[in-house]
């Protein structure tokens, strides 16, 4: 008999791992990234790669010369955050821009505060954001959309949905006018939308969604609760006057509303840990975009909303308990 | 089908001697009985040195309100009174005798005929029950009597005996339902009758379906006991879990199940109390489950108190060589033993073994803030916090935040994917809150 072992109980532990979860995202964002090479071609293949290896290495890079911990670098945390990265980007985007932008969302946006499982934000956001500050231009020039059968993708640049409403409602065109140049609803559900590469098909999102429950790694209260509030109080508006304010099906279907209700706005480190608090992060994330969408000058506010809700994370911690056992 | 609400988690179930028949084991040559192997205070020998015992003889008396009293398991002479290592990892003093043949007091009626007419009232059934030294089998060890002792005002609506058995891999009571399904009946009944209430509930997991077969079709025999199953989930069994489950009811923080009108009682305990009332017969044997992945023959033994656990270990067919630890109770609150010469005691459910691989705990990896233990905690408490917080000793945080409320399941442990060791650092906070609340008190 070799020396037995003392330890206090329990003495198993259930099959949950860090690298389970991890890679379990990124299973279910198979089906968005499937759409972007459908759409984008190889180039959306290139944009991927490069945002996942340079997430990769400078996770290691950082983990290694900054942090000085334990190996990180393949716990599948920098692989998500390399891939809605890239979902966030336009197809045709430099690939300097892209070895910025995972730059600034592993060594700012994670490595800053101190790895996984420390920072404030959301990585992936924080390193987007910070594109769309500094590259607006190459940031906002996203390829017309084609499907890959139908030969390389365009060279021609266009706007997404949101941004065609917002520029024109802004230039004092009704909703009906501006409606008759974006695509149809269905055809924002299923894909073939103009935008990032995670943003075409908020169908393939909702798959990756149903996968992420699922295996319980995300729970129904963020996305669901970012989804009805962005319906309900973009609905108020149309309902008053339908002339100005676009149909909240159309908040709901486009500008990476799913890929953030669903991706971004559940990671696990940057919201609530309580039922009740992660009800509360989806309203205010859900508010905030519609508010930045339809006021602010911004076509999208889905990534700011979710950032601005990542900081109040903490105080939701301490202002949202869960239901307790035997007290009122 | 039923079930508690809040948390809960379902570790591999591995029932490995769900079939295995109860066999009695041989009696050791040697036992060792500590005086303290109940909620409460130790009882005083009062044998010493040299004296002849009986089987069933009292060898230790009850000490105080909560305590119990202690009979010899064997027969034989007291060998001398020392401190011995329990499973607890202290040494306690115990008394040792070097057993001399197996001859039981006569009082003890040792037919297995089954006596269903209970001819004591409420107050002799307690009494009886502090005199044979009943105490809770499920694990907690509380004094049976104490819990029939209802205070003026309060009402018995409901007597819930566990049969849940939600810890993996423990079948002693599984097998004691199945074998002795009719006795723990009428030891069912006799505990209505001590608390003066006609309804008893029996919770039993689905995972047992032949047991609650069995008891359900006894149990129409029995006015009052309704049979109940409930969904797997531990931890089912779990006195406020249980209760919840079945009435739906819930234990204010800090009170007694009394407090909603229920008094629970494991099945095993039931059994003993039959057999206390009905034969009276001490409580000085009890069956434990040997079980474990690597074990030969996973076994239920009815084990005298003070036998060492290397003689059930031998009888399943040896210590495999990759023992790794060795635990008493079940792989979820169970505790790790020293070594193989720990006596088994009243609350003593199960011996399990575990593969060197398993007993080693992962590698810890950084709090990744997914809740998931919040998810867990079958008391609505926020593990990651209260587990941060007493390393960081903020125990004003700790007491704050509920510690107390805390019943050490391990969920939170078990479920946490960075396999941070939750539970251990709760505890330690449990523990110093204790002392500050107690503190507090006397001032």
């Amino acid at each position: 008999m070799s020396l037995l072992s003392i330890s206090a109980s329990p003495h198993v532990h259930g099959d949950n791992s860090v690298k389970k979860i991890m890679w379990g995202v990124v299973i279910a964002m198979v089906p968005a990234m499937l759409v972007s090479i459908y759409y984008f071609g190889l180039d959306a293949v290139r944009v991927t790669l490069i945002a996942v290896a340079a997430s990769i290495f400078f996770e290691w890079f950082f983990q290694k010369y900054l942090i000085k911990g334990a190996d990180t670098y393949m716990d599948g945390s920098a692989v998500i955050t390399g891939v809605l990265l890239a979902f966030n980007v336009p197809s045709n985007l430099p690939w300097w821009i892209i070895v910025i932008g995972a730059l600034v969302a592993i060594g700012i946006g994670k490595m800053s505060f101190g790895g996984l499982g420390k920072n404030v934000f959301n990585p992936a956001l924080v390193g987007r954001v910070f594109l769309l500050i500094s590259f607006p231009v190459q940031m906002t020039s996203w390829p017309k959309i084609s499907p890959i059968t139908n030969g390389i993708a365009d060279a021609i640049t266009g706007p997404t949905p949101l941004g065609i409403v917002k520029e024109g409602l802004d230039a004092g065109l009704t909703v009906d006018q501006v409606m008759a140049q974006v695509p149809s609803f269905m055809q924002q559900f299923i894909g073939g939308i103009g935008g990032s590469l995670g943003e075409v098909s908020a169908l393939a999102l909702l798959l990756g969604g149903f996968c992420l429950l699922r295996r319980k790694i995300i729970t129904w209260e963020i996305p669901l609760s970012i989804l009805l509030t962005v319906v309900i109080f973009s609905g108020i508006f149309w309902l008053i006057d339908p002339t100005h304010y676009v149909n909240p099906l159309f908040h709901l279907l486009t500008g990476g509303m799913m890929l953030g209700a669903i991706f971004m706005a559940t990671d696990m480190v940057s919201s609530p840990m309580s039922r009740n608090g992660q009800l509360v992060y989806g309203v205010g994330i859900g508010l905030l975009t519609v508010t930045i969408r339809t006021w602010g000058a911004y076509p999208e506010g889905m990534s700011f909303a979710i950032l601005l809700m990542n900081s109040v994370t903490p105080l939701l911690n301490k202002a949202f308990k869960p239901k307790r056992f035997g007290r009122k | 089908m039923k079930t508690f609400k809040l948390g809960g988690v379902h570790p591999p179930e591995n029932k490995l001697s769900a079939e295995a028949v109860i066999e009695t084991l041989p009696i050791p040559e040697q036992v060792v009985v500590p005086v303290g192997q109940h909620l409460g205070a130790p009882a005083t020998p009062v044998v010493k040195r040299g004296d002849e015992v009986k089987v069933g003889q009292l060898i230790a008396k009850s000490s105080g309100f909560i305590s119990a009293n202690i009979h010899s398991p064997v027969s034989g002479k007291v060998f001398k009174i020392d401190n011995v290592y329990d499973a607890s990892g202290f040494r306690r003093p115990s008394i040792i005798i070097n057993v001399e043949g197996d001859e039981w007091l006569e009082t003890i009626n040792r037919s297995d005929d089954i006596d269903a007419d209970i001819k004591l009232n409420s107050k002799e059934i307690t009494d009886k029950l502090n005199e044979m030294g009943i105490v809770g089998l499920g694990g907690a060890t509380f004094p049976s009597f104490v819990k029939l002792m209802v205070p003026e005002g309060k009402k018995v609506d409901y007597l819930i005996i566990n049969g849940v058995e939600c810890e993996p891999y423990l079948t002693s009571d599984h097998r004691l339902m199945m074998e002795k399904g009719e006795e723990m009946l009428i030891g069912t009944t006799i505990l209505m009758k001590g608390l003066n209430t006609n309804k008893a509930m029996i919770g039993i997991e689905n995972n047992k379906p032949d047991a609650i077969e069995h008891l359900k079709k006894l149990a129409t025999k029995y006015k009052g006991i309704s049979i109940h199953p409930l969904k797997v989930k531990y931890p089912q069994g779990g006195e406020k879990q249980l209760i919840k489950a079945l009435t739906g009811r819930e234990v204010p923080s800090g009170k007694l199940p009394l407090e909603v009108g229920c008094v629970v009682n494991n099945v095993g305990t039931a059994y003993a109390v039959y057999e206390a009332v009905q034969k009276n017969k001490p409580l000085f044997e009890r069956v434990v489950t040997v079980t474990g992945k690597s074990v030969i023959q996973p076994s239920n033994f009815l084990v005298r108190v003070g036998t060492p656990i290397k003689s059930l270990i031998e009888a399943a067919q040896g210590l495999p060589d990759n023992t790794g630890k060795i635990i008493s109770g079940g792989p979820m609150m169970g505790k790790a033993v020293l070594n193989t010469d720990i006596p088994v005691v009243k609350g003593t459910s199960g011996i399990l073994l575990m593969a060197d691989g398993d007993a080693k705990r992962g590698e810890v990896n950084t709090c990744i803030r997914c809740g998931k233990c919040v998810e867990a905690c079958p008391m609505g408490l926020e593990p990651f916090l209260l587990s941060k917080s007493s390393k960081l000793a903020k125990f004003d945080v700790v007491e704050k935040e509920l510690v107390m409320d805390c019943i050490e399941c391990g969920s939170c442990s078990f479920t946490c994917p960075s396999n941070i060791p939750l539970l251990d650092y709760i505890r330690l906070g449990k523990n110093k809150v204790g002392q500050i609340i107690r503190n507090r008190n006397q001032k």
